[in-house]
């Protein structure tokens, strides 16, 4: 393998990993100014669970922007979900077993409520969510108002963001000091990832696609392998992974298999690749736009559910600008804004990258101005990366 | 005597693919009036985007000639600046303004740096009457008919100081009064020394206005005629218009046209909200069991208008009539009614609205019809790779693999894999709309072949075409469409070029 070589596969396949690439560049970069601070375990654990919230925004609002549409009232929505579960919770004594299916469904039904005028009388989404943005904004207001911020004492309630997943073994029996399911659930990830990537290659090869040179597959492969270690290894050596991790991995699971394997999946890409066409091959565009929009709403609800934990309370300003974070991030991963492109594993890369940006400029102590700034630097950044990178290859 | 205005010599323009003008030439006298005529596709349209700058100079071979100068237009501004008006058919005004602001747009007339509204008023007041249109010039444009802005559109040109107007299908649109009303104004225009040049189909309306004709055919110029000398009637127009050979291109076809009705539309009317008027009058048509109907007509008479009708109506029409699928009144609330009644519609634009031009050939195969690779929702993608390579074998399509972008490939292997998308369905009817669009005459060939193996084994197929010899070569029966109308049918026997064309330019 040459540098040639090199060269020219980042050339052909640079879309895909300069995600990648920029999130190596951003923690190594944070990792020399923070002076060792930004890769420690606890940062890392820390890290992980700041995403999981805007991730598993970012999954939904990927699915929106696919075809053709935004949701821009998901953050105070978010933030009112969370309010009312922490009412449930403390003001109505219900048990969290009631109060979390509750909150998922009242997500569900505002994000169709959203999705109403938009696909049954073509109203833009952009106006009828921003209606949602400032009809939400008074929901949460009124809410917390009269009580204040809502502290939320539920314990299993408050794991959800802030506890870690049990073990199955007693601690320190097999390995000491680390946390076992944390590791097998690391190993397996990367088994998984080696596995995948492998199978891919076979299936390109099969139509006589062009792979890259097997060497750097193989160098590509360990760099994985080594990130997902590295972060396995600290999370297991911290107690081992919290429940946000897992909620946020299940819910990109879910949906990356539902985007790739799925009738519903093929209809949604359809749809934002060309809606004239999708309808006149017998596509509901009306339909898909609702459950587009419907799962927009469970997964505000999940992320206002996550918020509220981590904060371990409902307060009035909750959920302010989290879709600012969430459609940034989607960008980021490469969802794009003509419609029908867009992975929901890229948008939680992107999620990723637009967070550690924030946690290793606050380690770094950088005034918070500046970082609004340097946010939207890096937003700007990806997109025109995105659009020309795209023109190339033409 | 009279000085030739414009003279376009050996005009040659070539897109990928296709020569849309070869070396074409014509001449215009000052103060005449030009029709050019030609059936779709002889290149009209492409000659006058050459004059009025759209393909600007460098994008053609020859030269245009303006009182004898050559002219090098880089744009639209510089044919207007030279007193070329263009007029389209689709009109380029602003629904949310008023008429007198459109017809001063571009031309505003200013008193410092703000516009001087009661200049602007009075200036196109004065337009108003000279082209006869009696509205009031502060109404929107959108509250007005279709008769009357294409008048504030030549009051827009009539501003612009025009010496050349070149009108591209103006009566299209209009009815009968408008258009004789149009027509006054230019034999009008004309005594006031404006030259104009009209595209048309309307041949009694050619032969009634014109000064001179010039036929094109195929991209080249067949012949000019001279109203004076009586050149100028219908048959001999029919005649230049369509008279080529027809090459016997197309296979032949072993099999018998069965008696059974397995499509048909009675008093079929279709009226479209958005553009608020009726684009289907009264149709009646049957389609029967292993036949191949054509049906013919020129652009815009309402051809595509009527398959969308029958295939669940998605742009919501209005209307009336019955639809009958093997003799069963039925009634399309979506296409997707209609695909699970069996229909399939590949449409004309293929780019537009039939492809996903982003996704590969077996995404776009399977698309129409995924519950046959797929089982409780879930895809199995091997099963949908099969069945694109099956396609990919026998019609054809040439890709290293069916994993390929869709916008990769050739137009004609595109169009095969849209037709392997309505194959994949399993239809009964096959509604096929322009299906050599675009398309080199091998993979033509190929299409043609397809379709007679296809109603040969019991599909029946509706063709809409503008290829004149497609539709003799491939059609058991054909209809003609006019203006909306069904204006008659042809069996294959007694059909000619020259009755299509009589029957299409009603």
């Amino acid at each position: 393998m040459t540098v040639h070589d090199l060269q020219k596969a980042l050339n052909q396949n640079i879309r895909e990993y300069g995600m990648y690439i920029a999130l190596a560049v951003i923690m190594l970069i944070f990792e020399i100014t923070t002076g060792g601070l930004f890769l420690q375990p606890g940062n890392i654990a820390n890290l992980m669970n700041q995403t999981g919230y805007i991730a598993v925004l970012a999954v939904g609002m990927t699915l929106v922007i696919v075809i053709r549409h935004i949701d821009l009232s998901v953050g105070f929505l978010a933030g009112f979900l969370g309010a009312i579960a922490a009412i449930g919770l403390t003001t109505l004594h219900l048990p969290v077993w009631l109060v979390i299916p509750a909150v998922l469904v009242i997500g569900v039904l505002a994000g169709l409520l959203t999705a109403l005028p938009v696909a049954k009388l073509g109203i833009p989404s952009f106006v009828a969510s921003l209606a949602g943005w400032l009809i939400y904004r008074g929901l949460l207001l009124r809410s917390t108002t009269s009580t204040g911020t809502l502290n939320i004492k539920d314990e299993t309630f408050v794991a959800l963001s802030n506890g870690k997943i049990p073990d199955f073994l007693p601690k320190d029996a097999l390995l000491p000091g680390l946390h076992i399911l944390t590791l097998t659930i690391g190993v397996a990830a990367i088994l998984w990832f080696i596995w995948a990537d492998i199978r891919a290659r076979k299936i390109k090869k099969s139509y006589n696609f062009e792979v890259i040179p097997l060497d750097m597959q193989i160098i590509k492969l360990a760099l994985i392998s080594i990130a997902i270690g590295y972060v396995t290894w600290t999370l297991a050596a911290n107690n081992g992974m919290g429940w946000t991790i897992v909620i946020m991995l299940a819910v990109v699971g879910v949906y990356d298999w539902i985007t790739r394997q799925t009738v519903i999946g093929r209809h949604i890409y359809a749809i934002g690749g060309n809606p004239e066409a999708a309808e006149l091959s017998g596509i509901s565009v009306s339909k898909v736009t609702m459950l587009v929009f419907g799962s927009m709403g469970l997964l505000t609800a999940v992320s206002g559910i996550l918020l509220a934990s981590r904060l371990q309370s409902a307060g009035p300003s909750a959920g302010a600008m989290l879709e600012l974070d969430a459609i940034a991030a989607a960008y980021i991963g490469g969802v794009s804004a003509a419609g029908g492109v867009g992975k929901v594993t890229g948008s939680v890369v992107g999620a990723i990258v637009y967070m550690s940006l924030r946690n290793g400029m606050n380690l770094m102590g950088v005034d918070e101005s500046l970082q609004y700034i340097i946010r939207g630097g890096v937003l700007a950044l990806a997109v025109i990366f995105d659009v020309a990178t795209r023109r190339v290859k033409r | 005597m009279s000085k030739t205005i414009l003279e376009m010599k050996s005009i040659t323009k070539t897109f990928p693919g296709v020569r849309a003008l070869n070396n074409v030439s014509f001449q215009v006298t000052e103060g005449e009036i030009h029709c050019l005529v030609g059936e779709n596709g002889a290149g009209k349209s492409t000659l006058m985007k050459v004059l009025s700058g759209v393909y600007p100079h460098g994008d053609y071979e020859g030269d245009i000639l303006l009182r004898g100068e050559v002219q090098n237009f880089r744009g639209i501004p510089d044919s207007e600046h030279a007193g070329i008006a263009i007029i389209y058919q689709e009109l380029a005004l602003f629904p949310e303004l008023t008429v007198y602001e459109n017809i001063l747009m571009g031309q505003e007339l200013t008193k410092g740096l703000a516009i001087d509204w009661n200049e602007t008023i009075r200036k196109a007041t004065e337009m108003l009457k000279t082209v006869r249109l009696k509205v009031n010039p502060e109404m929107k444009i959108k509250d007005l008919g279709i008769g009357q802005q294409q008048l504030v559109e030549i009051a827009k040109a009539l501003c612009k100081d025009v010496k050349l107007l070149i009108l591209d299908e103006p009566t299209a649109a209009l009815n009968e009064d408008d258009a004789e009303n149009l027509l006054s104004l230019i034999l009008e225009l004309k005594k006031k020394g404006i030259t104009s040049v009209l595209i048309s189909h309307r041949l009694k309306e050619v032969i009634h206005i014109a000064d001179t004709v010039t036929v094109l055919r195929d991209g080249q110029t067949i012949c000019t005629l001279d109203s004076k000398s009586g050149d100028v009637s219908e048959a001999n127009l029919i005649k230049n218009m369509v008279g080529r050979e027809i090459n016997n291109i197309y296979p032949p076809r072993s099999h018998a046209v069965e008696p059974v009705v397995v499509l048909e539309i009675k008093n079929w009317n279709g009226y479209d909200p958005k553009l608020g008027r009726t684009v289907l009058k009264e149709m009646n048509l049957k389609l029967h069991k292993g036949e191949i109907i054509g049906i013919a007509g020129l652009m815009g008479s309402g051809r595509t208008e009527l398959a969308k009708s029958i295939f669940g109506n998605p742009d919501r029409y209005h209307l009336q009539g019955e639809l009958l699928i093997k003799g069963k009144k039925v009634e399309f609330k979506s296409p997707r009614d209609a695909i699970a009644a069996k229909l399939a519609y590949a449409s004309e634009d293929r780019k537009g609205n039939g492809l996903i031009l982003i996704q590969d050939i077996k995404s776009n195969i399977s698309l129409a019809k995924l519950e046959r690779i797929s089982s409780r929702g879930v895809t199995d993608q091997n099963l949908e790779v099969k069945f694109a390579n099956e396609f990919k074998t026998s019609l054809n399509i040439k890709t290293p693999s069916v994993e390929q972008r869709v916008s990769n490939l050739s137009g004609g292997n595109q169009q095969k894999v849209s037709i392997a998308k309505w194959l994949f369905v399993e239809p009964e009817v096959l509604i096929l709309d322009e299906p050599s669009r675009g398309i080199d005459v091998g993979a033509k060939f190929e299409i043609y072949t397809i379709m007679n193996r296809l109603v040969e084994q019991g599909m029946s197929i509706i063709m809409i075409s503008s290829e004149l010899p497609e539709v003799l070569g491939m059609s058991d029966r054909i209809y003609v469409v006019s203006a909306g109308r069904i204006a008659g049918e042809l069996s294959r026997s007694e059909a000619t070029q020259e009755k299509i064309m009589h029957m299409a330019t009603q």
